[in-house]
């Protein structure tokens, strides 16, 4: 019967400096908060993050960035996170920011096994000043490369002991297209079944394209209601 | 009214039934508030849902249910989930009939500027270069001036844009204009405003429609 489920420090094992890095999650849903403490506690250096945001000071891959374990973000909007910008204002942080669909498009290339694609977004702004721009039956367009990762995080609602996932509400975001697009998948999971348990039908990332599952015993305050975002 | 919620509560008159709507942060996140009674339509929003209702009531927030400004939300009847990709495929695809955005510029030609004051803030682009770029309607929600009272509607935007030509409507508390071929037309006039007033806080000329300004 094959198993995923493995410990913490074994599936961070595979992390290592100067990796890249892709991380689910929008804002907090999503977020693999827990393998990412592991992150920061592991101490791992220079790495490369993608994630759409930088979650808030404090929480997340902020850590990461505190910490100094962070070389370049590769992110599509950090507002909420004061701290990041600061770090990318004063050049501590090299940070590449892209329209937020085009950063999903670039991973979903990835995983597709593609080496990039044409977009006709940005091109009439100041993007086009660091993008390759070609012509295309006689319009512009600006070429993106697929983006790949040695590994993703990410945070799953419930997993079968194969790895077969299923996200929660708006927590699925990045999740899925990030699972397809590194060497080695980490799923940290709410609940981990048993496998045949799952409706085939109901699964939203199949198995295959995971490696190593994190049964998580708890949730951390981090994976709950933000004040500061409630009424 | 505090301004803010004028722009919305008039913007939400803009909507029609059947329409997929994206709010953008800011004011456009407060238009839900005033949706007319009766009209159905499905709001987006990027993280990956399609009929988001009003933010959710304090108490009984779902940590895993949020909108692309954080804000916990609540859903319509018939609400679906979906991942980034699939999201912005809505978006560029060309699925999204109306996208309200805020601003910091819009130039009588609709060329829009929301994103980076160069040296300043630079947080990214998040969803609204594609969404200006790609809804089928765009309408600005912004105060009609800066905090410093200068002019946010120009003859041209001095800040880098987001997208060109892409502006349809700007509602301000003090007006409702349209962006034509011909230039910027008045639509409409707040109840406590004046022509003279809208004139002198924009940088562009405004056309008159002829006969009485409708006012709101």
């Amino acid at each position: 019967m094959i198993d995923k489920t493995t410990t913490i420090s074994n599936a961070l094992n595979r992390v290592h400096a100067g990796h890249t890095v892709m991380v689910g999650g929008f804002g907090g849903p999503g977020t693999p908060f827990t393998l990412i403490e592991f992150l920061h506690q592991q101490g791992t250096k220079n790495l490369t993050l993608i994630k759409n945001d930088a979650n808030e000071p404090g929480m997340g891959i902020s850590k990461l960035l505190e910490a100094g374990q962070v070389q370049t973000l590769i992110a599509s909007h950090i507002g909420l996170n004061p701290t990041a910008v600061a770090m990318m204002n004063r050049r501590e942080l090299e940070v590449l920011l892209y329209p937020q669909g085009i950063l999903a498009e670039k991973i979903r290339a990835g995983g597709a096994g593609l080496l990039g694609f044409l977009t006709d977004i940005g091109v009439d702004t100041i993007l086009r000043d660091s993008r390759e721009v070609i012509h295309l039956d006689g319009r512009e367009a600006i070429l993106e490369r697929a983006l790949r990762a040695d590994v993703t995080l990410i945070h799953a609602a419930i997993a079968d002991r194969a790895g077969n996932l299923i996200f929660a509400k708006s927590a699925r975001n990045f999740c899925p297209l990030m699972a397809t697009a590194a060497d080695q998948v980490i799923v940290e999971a709410e609940m981990v079944v048993e496998t045949g348990s799952l409706d085939p039908d109901q699964v939203h990332l199949p198995g295959a394209f995971v490696d190593f599952i994190l049964a998580l015993d708890e949730l951390t305050p981090d994976y709950g209601i933000l004040p500061q975002h409630a009424l | 009214m505090p301004y803010k919620n004028k722009i919305a509560a008039r913007a939400a008159l803009e909507m029609r039934s059947g329409q997929v709507i994206n709010l953008g942060i800011g004011i456009p996140n407060l238009i839900l508030d005033y949706l007319p009674t009766g009209l159905e339509v499905f709001v987006q929003s990027e993280n990956g849902i399609l009929g988001i209702g009003p933010r959710c009531a304090a108490g009984s927030e779902d940590r895993n249910l949020i909108d692309a400004g954080a804000n916990y939300v609540t859903l319509n009847r018939g609400a679906s989930f979906f991942d980034s990709a699939l999201s912005f495929a809505l978006i560029r695809g060309g699925r999204v009939d109306l996208s309200f955005l805020g601003t910091l510029e819009v130039s009588q030609n609709g060329d829009l500027a929301n994103w980076i004051i160069p040296g300043k803030m630079a947080p990214g682009i998040g969803g609204g270069m594609e969404l200006a770029q790609k809804a089928k309607r765009v309408i600005v929600t912004t105060s009609h001036t800066t905090r410093d009272g200068g002019p946010k509607i120009l003859t041209q935007c001095s800040l880098p844009l987001t997208a060109r030509g892409c502006v349809k409507t700007i509602i301000t508390e003090l007006a409702v204009i349209d962006v034509t071929p011909q230039g910027l037309m008045l639509r409409e006039i707040a109840l406590e405003s004046s022509l003279d007033e809208v004139q002198d806080k924009t940088a562009a000329p405004l056309l008159f429609p002829p006969g009485d300004i409708p006012r709101f």
